[in-house]
């Protein structure tokens, strides 16, 4: 391991530390669990994050797997009674289900275009079908899908083992603090590996990774289903902050997260994170002033952050920190 | 001597027009053969259909005595078949020794293929540019990236497809003499438009016009051949 990485992970896990450390007991109930929710939404911008910036592949329905994974919880949570046994197979379902769409894709060698219309063709599909299940007819087991109104009843996280321990806010909290901290590392290892490197050579060059003999399809195929296993857990870490409901895989969560990956800056890891938050943050506070419209204030903030940061926020500050020290920086 | 690479009838057609249209062509192990022809004679359509960048309409590509024909570009390539492409295929974003590193991180462990990556740099005069962003390379610099790459898996048949294309007197010299010490363990396919180029590397020639042999021989008759010198001036000439 490089000394720059074993510095970032460092760094990465001080700073988690600190969070948990500190957060839940400086922060108000609402605002702890407001928190934990833009968490959630920072783990599913790293998803996409991981496999646009670095694997070039644009899902427009990365949603999909959010939505996946906090259904799955939710319906297992509610069966099994225990969320020891709900959380992996909330990592299942969605990273099987990237897996199955990805080999359709890649090995069909379709275009990016493609795989962008497919994805959100996906996740809309999954959307109509969440929101057309409201009968009593339409349940798994225990668990009522509930149509629109989604699972209001979705069980916490408990100690595993003991069901009737079920985790307080502060400690869901501190949880989805160290699975983003964890995924950020897991990520950053991974890039560091072989499997990353390959990955971004596609991205950089598909046919010449080919020509030298890599089964392009298959690292695609790879990236794409870890990067659904994270939105799963995104979505783990949202329904235990929120609760699931078809607006998981809605086109507003899928849009913005896109706006918060293209904000924060594509090819790194920390912007999509830092992306979410800052974005999230802004729109939150103008949904609290009467005169402001938060999509509008959205809208401008793409718009902005297009013209005037193309490469996004932490690109552009590391170039300009690079021209500063006279240092061209990658 | 055993054929290394052996093409029955190739043929290659978009719509109506036959880019390649039905090619004979053999290389035996250890060759170098020199591959010309005139703009739109089918030369990279052919290396295309020999890596698996396109599907041949027609024919049957035999490498290692094993049918290739129609296989995935990647499978080709792990069989031991390189490319330097027409136009530098690279990574840009990447610098040149992760570029390098690339090409040796199939088949080799970190270690080794740090190792390796830095003796072939060192070789092709690359060290210096390590870590610069391939992107920022000035296009002969990207052209010994390419080189390098393609190299690095020691591919038992290497094609170059202009090789010196935008490089300079200096840079072409030294890539004649790259290629003459390459052949003495790789195969090699060069195409080539720069005749004193193929004359001072090449020794067999074959011609290709209107995607079908014309001529194959020493390089000297085929220079000296008046159907090569009309195709290459324009007239009309019916390929063999």
């Amino acid at each position: 391991m490089s000394r720059k990485l074993f510095l970032e992970i460092a760094i990465a896990l001080f700073l988690a530390l600190a969070a948990a450390l500190v957060l839940p007991r400086v922060l108000a109930l609402f605002a702890l669990i407001n928190a934990t929710v833009f968490i959630a939404m920072a783990v599913l911008a790293l998803s996409l994050g991981l496999i646009w910036g670095f694997g070039g592949i644009l899902s427009f329905g990365q949603t999909a797997f959010f939505g996946l994974g906090g259904y799955a919880y939710a319906v297992a949570a509610i069966n099994f009674n225990d969320s020891l046994y709900a959380v992996p197979i909330a990592l299942l379902v969605p990273t099987l289900a990237a897996a199955g769409l990805g080999y359709f894709m890649f090995y069909g060698r379709i275009s990016d275009v493609y795989v962008g219309a497919i994805t959100l063709t996906v996740s809309l599909i999954l959307f109509n079908f969440a929101n057309s299940t409201a009968g009593e007819e339409w349940r798994i087991g225990e668990a009522p899908l509930g149509g629109f109104n989604g699972i209001p009843s979705t069980p916490q996280l408990n100690v595993p083992g003991n069901p009737d321990a079920t985790l307080s806010p502060q400690a869901i909290f501190i949880v989805a603090v160290f699975a983003l901290a964890l995924c950020y590392i897991l990520a950053k290892l991974l890039l560091a590996g072989r499997f990353g490197r390959v990955v971004v050579a596609i991205r950089e060059n598909e046919t010449r990774a080919e020509l030298l003999g890599y089964d392009a399809r298959r690292y695609k195929l790879g990236i794409f289903s870890l990067g659904g296993a994270i939105a799963g857990l995104a979505g783990i870490l949202f329904a235990n902050s929120v609760f699931v409901s078809p607006t998981m895989f809605s086109l507003f969560y899928s849009g913005q997260l896109i706006i918060w990956v293209m904000v924060g800056g594509r090819g790194t890891l920390l912007g999509p994170i830092l992306g979410a938050f800052l974005v999230q943050a802004i729109t939150t506070w103008a949904g609290t002033e009467p005169r402001l419209n938060p999509n509008a204030i959205l809208g401008i903030l793409l718009m902005l952050a297009v013209m005037g940061m193309p490469r996004g926020l932490l690109p552009t500050l590391r170039l300009a920190w690079g021209r500063r020290r006279g240092v061209q920086l990658a | 001597m055993s054929m290394l690479l052996s093409a029955r009838g190739v043929a290659m057609h978009f719509g109506g027009v036959a880019a390649v249209d039905g090619v004979d062509f053999s290389v035996a192990e250890g060759e170098l053969r020199g591959l010309i022809g005139p703009n739109g004679a089918g030369k990279s359509t052919f290396f295309k259909c020999l890596t698996g960048q396109l599907r041949p309409t027609a024919g049957t590509i035999f490498f290692r005595d094993r049918n290739i024909t129609g296989m995935q570009r990647f499978a080709i390539a792990r069989m031991g078949i390189g490319i330097k492409t027409q136009v530098p295929s690279l990574f840009d974003g990447l610098t040149v020794r992760e570029s390098v590193m690339i090409a040796l991180r199939r088949f080799l462990a970190e270690r080794e293929a740090r190792r390796r990556a830095q003796a072939i740099l060192e070789r092709f005069g690359l060290d210096g540019l390590a870590e610069t962003e391939v992107g920022r390379l000035a296009h002969g610099q990207r052209q010994w990236v390419e080189l390098a790459m393609v190299i690095a898996p020691e591919p038992a048949l290497i094609l170059l497809d202009e090789p010196t294309a935008g490089m300079s007197a200096e840079e072409t010299r030294r890539t004649a003499a790259l290629i003459r010490e390459l052949n003495a363990r790789h195969t090699l396919i060069v195409v080539e438009h720069d005749m004193a180029f193929i004359r001072a590397i090449a020794h067999t020639v074959t011609v290709l016009h209107q995607g079908r042999v014309l001529v194959e021989d020493e390089v000297a008759k085929v220079l000296a051949d008046p159907r090569v010198q009309n195709v290459y001036l324009g007239r009309q000439v019916q390929p063999a």
